[in-house]
């Protein structure tokens, strides 16, 4: 078993990480270790899960240690994760939130808490600038609000960079009716990054020199193993269409393991989070994304999971061996564990470079094999939208030529009408490419998951276990571009970041559909905030109800949304650094 | 005819007032569409509370995507036999606007041969090029001059990075300069960069020992190793060469170094 370093080396796992590892408890000496076995929603007195209608929680600073070295985060409570929030549906809620940052505090003096898919009046959603006006230190800020759902979702900071310094937790909504399926045990798991850098600094960084932590670009050994394996001349041509865009088939991902430790539960694998089971129980993990960049691969060897819940909406159920969870999702699973006393929780980063993971056991101390992360995956032209293999366009001249203008679709079998671009991308110095035939994509499980031998998820398995909750034909569409520049890390909606563009408009009480094309060779986990996304499949059927959409390159997906929420609402992608750098709007919803 | 619509939606939603409809996300069945403006699950009527839950905020959402940021480089700072050369750059602004400052200059036997500075805006135009434009002060060789310049700088196909410069000065000087860099890496550590330097001038000027035409060229191969982004040493050699009425100006017209310096950015 190799463990891939951050460095692509193979090696042991090293004596640094043994020592972060010991230095995994989260909150430092003096302050209490992190509890191991919480996060368990069955069990009583556990001291991070908070449950009722009345919560005071406060935000402030903690010192907390994941690797060796000792950085403050902002946190609830004083907890990383935030408590873990237990509401039911049909309750109302009183969440009094008091702003505890120090004076002179990096991450500023003001902060927020966001419910993320949580239906509330927009004041109750809190972003600040656009549902509210922030939560400034030594003010109180009382969230009211009538429980109308139920399921896994999580909350976080919607204040500059505070997310991915620590201010994030889970918040369960028990449902008044039981759920359709049975279980013995009930576990969160949330996923995240953690950095010992100011995320401010990484901000800078990341316009500097996007990058920064992409040390798996091509090599010369690269070129000459490609050239063996394929031949000169392919292998010349590959290297060309790569070059003719100025761009890097290894660019999984902004930031990677090179500078983020992953945590599970706010503890790293070192740290070993456990959730125990006895052998037969079927277990309910609640896997949450709670990243600031990062989308991971999950799989627990030995286990099928069972999918019976996506973005707190029930699903029908669907057996994986593995799943993406893109940044700000969640995904509900039911596992029966038996015949071995541990089974490991793995979740690797989509770009291969790390892995949190923790353990599902009959009793505290035990773990059972991790295993490698797999090896590092690139993209390839139809991973980019280009809707063919390198090989097939290897004749065309790419040098200078402008992608939009590309004829791909004139290229022949079963390729969709090229794609139309919005008249504000073109002679965009911000906008670095743009999709040339992309297709919705929705039984493709992702790069790095095809064809691994295990059943991944995709978004076509994802079915709501009830139809399309409004039934009207959408109105209108609205069809929005998601772009950037690489290089310059700038990031928008049809080529314009959030401080250039204009509010969507929405009217109240109507049914209409957004149609969102990647024109990036990012993925982006897309949130609209205040109302539901109803994913539909190619032919406009409904399909899964979420409020966090993913689009990988090359993507064209729509969705329905129903405007039954008065106010202004973020819309926005969930990969922090994006939203900061420009990829979000506002959507008012007016009568 | 939106707001008879929507005045008939709220009229269904009152009516379906009294229904529990607060778990629609349950799985229950659904009852089949009626027509196809009505919604299956009703509007909720608005209230006054709902208005003024929606009243937009009275800050404005404090925005990053255009905040100032900063950058600054020394591509080249390394040592020859006898000499020092550097080269650098450096800019602050937005993603729209941004102030460049460039210099590179030589010193051998610790005298200043050559140095100069400039200041430039700089602008995005197109997808993978900024227009700069600014001015060049020349410290040296002989007296100091300065330039007006106007320029590109970018990535052309096949990531080459390429900087080019054109400079009007006094008593209708004119000069060029095109630098092109690449990176091959033979690991993600160990980079190899070749760059290429041309400067032309429009007119004979024997007192800075340059002639019209091409003057110089100059070609360097260096390799660095990245001990982290922010700073790799290299090794190199540079061949420098004058040609035509530059040549004639200067007693050697070729010249061949191997240099060892760094690169360092923050
Ligand atoms: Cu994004």
């Amino acid at each position: 078993m190799t463990l891939r370093t951050p460095n692509g080396g193979p090696a042991q796992p090293a004596r640094r990480r043994f020592v972060q590892g010991l230095a995994a408890g989260g909150a430092v000496a003096g302050l209490g270790l992190w509890p191991r076995a919480s996060y368990a929603l069955q069990g009583a007195g556990l001291p991070s899960v908070l449950s009722g209608t009345q919560f005071d929680l406060s935000i402030g600073e903690t010192p907390m240690n994941f690797t060796g070295r000792t950085r403050t985060a902002i946190t609830v409570n004083g907890s990383l994760p935030a408590p873990l929030l237990r509401w039911r549906e049909g309750t109302t809620v009183d969440l009094r939130v008091s702003n505890a940052l120090p004076m002179h505090s990096v991450h500023g003096h003001e902060t927020s808490i966001h419910w993320h898919g949580i239906l509330l009046p927009a004041n109750m959603d809190g972003v600040p600038g656009i549902s509210f006006d922030g939560i400034h230190r030594g003010e109180t800020y009382a969230y009211r609000f009538d429980v109308k759902q139920s399921g896994t979702y999580w909350y976080h900071s919607h204040s500059a960079y505070q997310e991915q310094v620590g201010l994030y937790g889970p918040l369960i909504i028990d449902p008044i009716e039981p759920a359709p399926f049975a279980f013995d045990r009930d576990y969160v798991v949330m996923l995240t990054d953690w950095t010992d850098l100011d995320p401010a600094a990484l901000f800078a960084r990341l316009k500097k020199m996007p990058g920064y932590d992409n040390y798996y670009k091509r090599t010369l050994g690269d070129f000459m193993r490609d050239a063996r394996r394929d031949g000169l001349a392919e292998t010349i041509e590959d290297r060309k269409l790569w070059g003719a865009m100025r761009m890097t088939p290894t660019d999984l991902a902004d930031v990677n393991a090179n500078t983020y430790t992953y945590l599970l539960n706010g503890t790293t694998s070192l740290g070993n989070w456990t959730g125990l089971f006895r052998s037969g129980e079927k277990v309910r993990l609640r896997f949450i994304n709670g990243a600031s960049m990062t989308y991971f691969d999950v799989r627990i060897p030995g286990l099928k999971m069972t999918v019976v819940a996506a973005d707190g909406q029930y699903v029908h159920p669907v057996t994986v061996d593995e799943f993406r969870i893109a940044t700000a999702e969640t995904f509900d699973v039911i596992v029966e564990p038996s015949g071995q006393d541990a089974f490991t929780i793995f979740a690797q980063d989509m770009g291969r470079t790390g892995y949190v993971s923790g353990t599902l056991a009959v009793r505290e101390g035990l773990r059972a094999p991790v295993p490698a992360v797999e090896a590092r995956q690139i993209l390839s032209m139809a991973d980019m939208g280009h809707g063919a293999a390198a090989h097939d366009m290897a004749g065309m001249d790419m040098a200078g030529m402008d992608h939009a203008a590309m004829g791909h679709a004139a290229m022949g079998h079963a390729m969709p009408a090229a794609q139309h671009h919005p008249a504000s991308e073109s002679h965009n110095p911000f906008v670095d490419m743009q999709a040339a035939s992309p297709t919705p994509k929705l039984d493709d499980p992702g790069i790095g998951l095809r064809d691994n031998g295990r059943t991944v998820l995709t978004y076509s398995m994802l079915r709501s276990v009830f139809d399309d909750p409004d039934g009207r034909d959408p109105g209108r569409d609205i069809e929005l571009h998601l772009t950037g520049h690489m290089e310059r890390f700038t990031w928008g909606f049809n080529g314009q970041k959030f401080s250039q563009a204009e509010p969507l408009r929405f009217n109240y009480g109507e049914r209409l559909r957004i149609v969102l094309v990647n024109d990036t060779m990012m993925t982006h986990p897309i949130h609209l905030h205040g109302m539901w996304s109803d994913l539909e499949d190619a032919d406009g059927n409904f399909h899964v109800r979420k409020h966090t959409i993913d689009m990988p390159p090359g993507s064209r997906r729509s969705y329905r949304v129903r405007a039954d929420a008065l106010g202004g609402w973020a819309y926005h992608c969930h990969l922090l650094f994006h939203m900061e750098a420009g990829m979000m709007r506002e959507v008012r919803v007016d009568e | 005819m939106k707001r008879l619509a929507l005045a008939l939606l709220c009229c269904v939603a009152l009516d379906a007032m009294a229904q529990d409809h607060s778990h629609h996300m349950m799985p229950m069945p659904m009852p089949a569409p009626t027509t196809g403006e009505q919604p299956k699950t009703p509007i909720p009527a608005l209230t006054d509370a709902d208005r003024a839950a929606a009243k937009p905020p009275m800050a404005d959402h404090p925005e990053h995507d255009n905040a100032i940021q900063s950058f600054v480089q020394f591509n080249r700072l390394e040592g020859f036999d006898g000499g020092l050369e550097w080269q650098g750059q450096a800019w602050i602004g937005t993603d729209t606007d941004k102030l460049w400052l460039r210099s590179e200059g030589e010193r051998i036997d610790e005298r200043t041969e050559a140095a100069d500075l400039e200041v430039l805006y700089g602008k995005p135009i197109a997808r993978w090029w900024d227009l700069v434009a600014g001015v060049r002060h020349d410290f040296k060789p002989g007296a100091s001059q300065d330039w007006a310049a106007i320029g590109v700088t970018g990535t052309t196909p096949y990531k080459i990075e390429l900087e080019a410069t054109a400079y009007i000065g006094a008593s209708g000087r004119t000069a060029a300069r095109i630098e092109a860099e690449y990176e091959a890496l033979l690991t993600n550590r160990l980079i190899l960069q070749p760059l290429v330097e041309l400067n032309l001038n429009g007119k004979d000027d024997p007192a800075r020992h340059v002639g019209a035409g091409l003057s110089t060229a100059e070609a360097g191969l260096r390799l660095r190793y990245e001990v982290t982004r922010q700073f790799a040493p290299y090794i190199g050699v540079v061949y420098e060469r004058a040609f035509g009425d530059t040549a004639d100006l200067r007693h050697d017209a070729s010249d061949t170094r191997v240099v060892a310096g760094f690169r360092i950015w923050f």
